[in-house]
């Protein structure tokens, strides 16, 4: 090996022979093996990882991954109406912006005296989400909507000390897949039914349902199948009757017309900020908030890490730490709650400068645009020779289920119809939905047009015809 | 004119002198105080009038008790200042891009290669919807499966999922996973108990407690390797599984992991093996010669994506053709032409995250390991391993330092060192020396709790920094301990050149003072 020859790998520093070789020296090593001699050889690989063969320049990378990804056809290129869960909103350029920063993107857990920035956007973030909830307590966002979900159920059994947990069945198949792992140790799910003319929860079955032993009754509002739920205030307070807490699953975009969950009796506030400046990335911006009351019952039983403002020892400065640090897993292990880690702080941060744009105008103005531009696809689909839109006769908010029965028509001899014209068309619910037929959930957002929604209409008419 | 030499003026009796470092203190608003009514950041699109004429009213249409009636008391800022705000709070940041960040040990702070981060923000992974037809998502699912078949590689496995959202997630989807297979057998009732060790990640421990299990945690036998006669002591038909983690976090290699496995393998137990520590033995053992069932790698740690202040991650889970079926759905699967999502696993545990994970993470860590291959993996190894017993020669130099277990022996990627001696001699912790560091400009974590080693302090170097910065990384630790002998006080008055000074802690333990968002603070505070 010549000594002149450059380094072979630019993200290694001492991979410099010259370097390497000083630097066994020093610490009396004849070869980088003599660090591994307490591997037993048994254990030790025999040869060279069969993997493929690098690619060494920038150059070369960028052109395989761009090849690769290139293969991929966008919802930038085609028209999107698929929602569930996953949303095409328009992300605001400051946004990516700051969460591009180096000095964010590549930090990870410093005391507050290192990285102050992080835990004042990261406070600020739940600071903007507890104005967007109208609650006082906002969790340093989890992995996403379904881990909310999931611990949001868990929270309630440990405050109420309760195992039944009642759960709309206007969920999404993800989320209650993610909710019977996560909380079977700690709750006995049982699903509660909504009426099929309306979408809205069946009342009498609930009554029917609930116990002295029911510690939560979950609920999405608007629901999973895009439907609002109309009678917030007298669900919470059968729920509350029965000494039951009522957790509401809400997307955070509605909430500058929707009224917040608390303010109905809510007790429990959960969600997914995917919405508020992420890009849809295959499901990739996805990240979970909690909400709740300031009171120490409900505070003591997150897992999740809580950032809290404080005084410093100069006067008119804040600093930031860990609120009730003691309840975690990182303090006390298996006697914490759950437990917390890494998750999704970074969408938090994007969050909140989401919600510093947008300002208390932006959010009234785009929930109202975009309940319009919903309520036009509705109208127009409707009109469509044999397609109901939308199935359920209440207000939606940006999704709503489309039900393609009069026309003898599945959804996916549909949607490969639409795809071949360039248009995505709603999530197919025959799976989940089997008694809705043939239907499927739309989603209309502010990046719609209304040329892009006569445009999906038209390609339906004459689909269908 | 005489010469000057320029760079000798920075130095002083030949070292470097520590610079000057201040961190950047903006004594930023909190952004509440920065709204001024009226101001906007950013406009929505207008509603086409057509639109509007034909939905008419859509406030309207919401009942009563639905419609929003006093609007979020948001911030209210033009675009300007929230880009300001935002730039400033970045500068009171330490990310590895700025500071020699080898002081968060476990956390494996290497460089994130920019191209990496440039590709996973290519549009043609942005604007995927993750429920897209399979023909449209053609290329992020090759991705997604050419980087399976790394990791298969790198562990010995046979099967991954990308789907868990950071290490604890994969962790909990391991549990559920050995939960599932004692189920299929019948025997799910009477094995309840979890096994791990304190020097894994607590996560291991919660996990497990979460999932149901109770939880028997080995400590240290006087080598700091986990007790082998508690493990004997420890199984019976009780067992459910073993977590584990090698090299723990004293960067130990324990040799008789092996047998670890096999004596839990004998009681009916499955093992997995927390690779949270992979970096230091990339291409030099894996899971599958130990005869672990299942593992794990935090793509945000070993494969270099950014940490992101705390994610987003990926914790890929791996495991054994045996546990295959108990995967979370969907896998990726090719058939020599087409990648298709296979949702159809019968005994799946299910959704652990949403849809597919997060494929811009996966697109990052597969364009790292492309970057390197085989022989470059096996660099990283050996590099991040030649960077922690260098840095291990080079700290042991400083009076008031140790390392506890295992006299003689080398350490694999990190070094838990104890400044037990010094906080008896001085009174001051390592807290607090860690505290003090930053006014240098890096900063270094403990450990996690209990402090099983006493004073504990936690470095992993890595492969991704050269001599000269662990150099000054170890002289900035030098000369805050020999400032703990001198000067005690300044160390125990720290931070001096932080963005804050010394912050009140009470008022984080106390439900009357904490406050977690803004408006519980003016209320508590401010009496709002």
């Amino acid at each position: 090996m010549s000594e002149q020859r450059p380094p072979d790998y630019p993200y290694i520093p001492n991979s410099v022979p010259k370097v390497k070789e000083q630097m066994l020296r020093e610490v009396g090593a004849e070869s980088v093996e003599e660090f591994f001699e307490d591997i037993p050889d048994s254990l030790r690989l025999k040869g060279k990882m069969n993997l493929p063969e690098p690619l060494l320049s920038e150059q070369a990378l960028k052109r395989h991954v761009e090849g690769i990804l290139a293969r991929n056809a966008t919802a930038r290129e085609n028209l999107n109406f698929l929602g569930a869960g996953c949303w095409q909103h328009h992300v605001p350029a400051v946004c990516d912006e700051v969460n591009r920063r180096g000095e964010f993107l590549t930090a990870y857990a410093g005391e507050p005296y290192d990285d102050h920035g992080r835990f004042q956007t990261l406070f600020e973030y739940a600071s903007m989400m507890g104005e967007l909830l109208n609650m006082d307590v906002v969790n340093v966002p989890i992995y996403d909507g379904l881990q909310a979900a999931a611990t949001s159920l868990c929270m309630a059994t440990r405050i109420t000390g309760r195992r039944h947990a009642l759960v709309s069945k206007a969920i999404g198949a993800e989320k209650l897949s993610k909710i019977r792992d996560y909380c079977r140790p700690s709750a006995d799910i049982e699903l509660v039914g909504f009426e099929a003319e309306t979408g809205q929860l069946d009342l009498g079955e609930l009554k029917g349902r609930l116990s002295s032993d029911t510690a939560a009754l979950f609920l999405g509002n608007p629901s999973y199948l895009g439907t609002i739920e109309q009678a917030g205030g007298e669900i919470a307070d059968i729920a509350h009757e029965k000494g039951a807490l009522l957790i509401v699953d809400v997307d955070p975009i509605s909430l500058g017309v929707l009224t917040p969950p608390a303010d109905y009796g809510a007790d429990i506030v959960c969600g997914d900020i995917q919405p508020l400046g992420m890009h849809m990335q295959f499901g990739g911006g996805q990240a979970g908030f909690i909400a709740t009351r300031d009171e120490e019952e409900f505070v003591m039983e997150y897992p999740s890490r809580l950032f809290g403002i404080a005084p410093t020892r100069v006067e008119g400065e804040y600093g930031f730490g860990d609120v009730a640090y003691e309840r975690t897993s990182f303090a006390v292990r298996e006697e914490g709650r759950e437990w917390v880690g890494t998750a999704a702080a970074l969408w938090g941060i994007t969050a909140g400068v989401y919600l510093a744009l947008m300002g208390p105008q932006g959010m009234a103005e785009i929930g109202e645009g975009i309940m319009a531009r919903a309520r036009y696809a509705m109208l127009k689909l409707d009109t469509i020779e044999g397609v109901k839109a939308p199935l359920f006769s209440t207000p939606h908010f940006k999704e709503f289920v489309v039900n393609f029965d009069g026309t003898g028509r599945s959804v996916a001899e549909i949607n490969r119809a639409l795809l071949a014209g360039g248009i995505f068309g709603g999530k197919d619910l025959t799976q989940e939905y089997p008694k809705l037929g043939s239907s499927a959930l739309y989603c209309v957002t502010e990046v719609h047009s209304r040329q892009d929604i006569d445009r999906l209409v038209e390609a339906l008419r004459e689909e269908v015809a | 004119m005489g010469q000057r030499d320029i760079t000798k003026e920075r130095y002083s009796d030949g070292k470097p002198v520590l610079r000057r470092f201040h961190q950047a203190r903006w004594d930023e608003p909190i952004i509440f105080e920065l709204s001024r009514a009226g101001q906007r950041g950013i406009l929505v699109p207008e509603v086409d009038e057509e639109i509007r004429a034909r939905a008419g009213d859509v406030l309207a249409t919401l009942p009563d008790g639905m419609r929003r009636k006093d609007p979020p008391a948001l911030p209210e800022l033009s675009q300007p200042q929230v880009v300001r705000h935002y730039a400033r709070l970045s500068q009171e940041n330490l990310g590895a891009d700025l500071n020699v960040d080898i002081g968060q040990g476990t956390c494996t702070m290497k460089y994130s290669p920019k191209i990496n981060d440039q590709l996973a923000a290519n549009p043609k992974l942005l604007d995927l919807h993750p429920f897209q037809d399979e023909e449209t998502v053609q290329g992020i699912l090759e991705v997604m499966y050419r980087f399976e078949q790394i990791l298969k590689e790198i562990s010995g496995l046979d099967r991954f999922s990308l789907q868990p959202g950071a290490g604890s997630a994969a962790i909990y989807a391991n549990v559920s996973i050995i939960r599932a297979y004692h189920e299929a057998r019948g025997e799910s009732k009477q094995r309840d108990e979890i096994i791990t060790t304190i020097f894994s990640h607590p996560s291991n421990a919660a996990c497990a407690k979460t999932a149901g299990y109770r939880v028997i945690t080995l400590y240290p036998d006087d080598d700091g390797y986990p007790d082998l006669d508690a493990l004997k002591a420890a199984v019976s038909e009780r067992t459910a599984g073993l977590l584990i983690t090698n090299p723990e976090d004293t960067g130990i290699y324990n040799p008789k992991i092996a047998e670890f496995v096999d004596i839990v393998h004998g009681a009916g137990g499955l093992c997995s093996y927390d690779q949270a520590n992979a970096n230091g033995v990339l291409g030099i053992t894996r899971a599958r010669e130990a005869d672990f069932d299942l593992c794990h790698f935090n793509l945000h740690k070993t494969f270099s994506t950014p940490h992101g202040c705390g994610g987003p991650a990926v914790g890929a889970t791996g495991v054994k053709e045996e546990l295959a079926r108990f995967l979370p759905v969907p896998l990726v699967e090719y058939d020599g032409d087409r990648y298709r999502l296979d949702y159809d696993l019968a005994d799946s545990i299910g959704k652990v995250g949403s849809f597919h994970g997060v494929p811009a993470v996966v697109v990052k860590a597969y364009a790292w390991a492309m970057s390197l291959g085989a022989d470059g993996l096996r660099e990283v190894a050996g590099i991040a391993v030649l960077n922690n017993n260098y840095l291990l020669k080079k700290m042991l130099e400083i009076p008031g330092l140790s390392i506890p277990y295992a006299k003689g022996k080398r350490r694999i990627e990190q070094v838990r060192y104890s400044w037990e001696k010094l906080a008896e001699e001085t009174g001051v912790h390592s807290e607090e020396l860690g505290i003090r560091a930053a006014d240098f400009g890096v900063h270094y974590w403990t450990s996690h709790h209990p402090f099983v080693v006493p004073e504990p302090c936690t470095l992993e170097p890595t492969e991704s920094y050269s001599k000269d910065e662990l150099d000054e990384y170890v002289a900035i630790i030098a000369h805050v301990a020999r400032e703990a002998y001198t000067d005690p006080e300044i160390v125990k008055s720290a931070p001096h050149n932080s963005t804050v000074h010394t912050i009140e802690h009470e008022p984080f333990d106390d439900p009357s003072q904490w406050a977690v968002t803004w408006r519980a603070f003016r209320r508590k505070v401010g009496g709002d």
